[in-house]
């Protein structure tokens, strides 16, 4: 049976502007930052939750080809490659500010939703991430809610 | 795929977010340049290049997806969500929903239920198609 995820990946474009960016204003600690020799192995995790790593991954060989990593890169920056995971917090608003102060470039401002209270953000090479609040008791979806986005 | 393409790309996508986060709003292209830190003209061409159609018309489409949300899910008439999506005239709103959606607000209205997912899917997922527009119509 399976059990948990304990790694997720999101590709960046550099791993020490990436290692800036998750540490050093998201918040987030380094797991392993390893050279491998065929790769430099970097996983950053929520601190208090070290069985959760995310994968900074840099596209390009002998993973796949260059023009395969360049098509990669493109999609990236282009913001095409989805969600790239949903942080939890206990308070979106405070956290929103925090990182604001950091120079973290939000695509949304934190809006209540019938499942909690949320906002999105953008890493410095275009991925997605969100933060979240659950609510304390989600509800049903409300459509007024929706109207707020 | 150059260094310059990838940070021209990440750019326009800053342009991009500013449409989806403040859609209701008077945006025109000097000031979606300027975020983008292009020449007005240089930023019509690359935004298109980049995303396959044109600013105008990536904002029309949030414009409509919003629209067909508050149509679907509101009692609120025809005229007060085409001004509070960011439309100025009920005629261009009218003539750019029956374009992009293949049918007039009126008719559209009722249609459909919204989703137990969060809400930036519903946004992307629910939002009309540029790339062969809806009925079969053509143009952007």
């Amino acid at each position: 049976m399976i059990k948990n995820i304990t790694h997720s990946s999101v590709y960046v474009l550099d791993q020490d502007d990436a290692l800036d960016f998750y540490v050093q204003k998201l918040g987030l600690e380094v797991k392993t930052d390893a050279d491998l020799g065929f790769m430099r192995w970097l996983t950053v995790n929520v601190p208090g939750d070290p069985e959760r790593e995310i994968l900074l991954e840099k596209p390009g060989p002998p993973a796949m080809d260059e023009a395969a990593a360049g098509q990669v890169r493109d999609l990236l920056t282009k913001g095409a490659l989805g969600l790239g995971f949903i942080l939890q917090t206990d308070d979106c608003q405070k956290t929103y500010e925090e990182l604001k102060a950091k120079g973290v470039e939000f695509t949304q401002e934190p809006v209540e939703r019938f499942y909690g209270t949320d906002c999105a953000l953008r890493d410095p090479f275009g991925n997605h991430i969100r933060v979240s609040q659950p609510a304390a008791n989600p509800t049903s979806p409300d459509p007024v809610e929706f109207v707020k986005s | 795929m150059s260094r310059a393409v990838e940070e021209s790309n990440r750019r326009l996508l800053r342009a991009r977010d500013a449409m989806d986060r403040s859609y209701a709003q008077a945006l025109d292209v000097p000031s979606l340049a300027k975020i983008a830190h292009v020449s007005e003209a240089h930023f019509i061409r690359t935004f298109r290049a980049t995303f396959g159609e044109t600013p105008h018309r990536y904002l029309q489409r949030r414009r409509v997806e919003r629209a067909m949300f508050l149509l679907r899910e509101t009692e609120r008439s025809v005229t007060d969500i085409c001004l509070d999506v960011g439309f100025a005239s009920l005629g261009t709103f009218t003539r750019t929903f029956r374009e992009i959606v293949g049918e007039s607000p009126t008719s559209y209205r009722s249609q459909g239920q919204a989703r137990d997912v969060p809400t930036c899917f519903s946004m992307m997922w629910t939002r009309p198609s540029s790339f062969g527009e809806a009925r079969g119509q053509t143009g952007s």
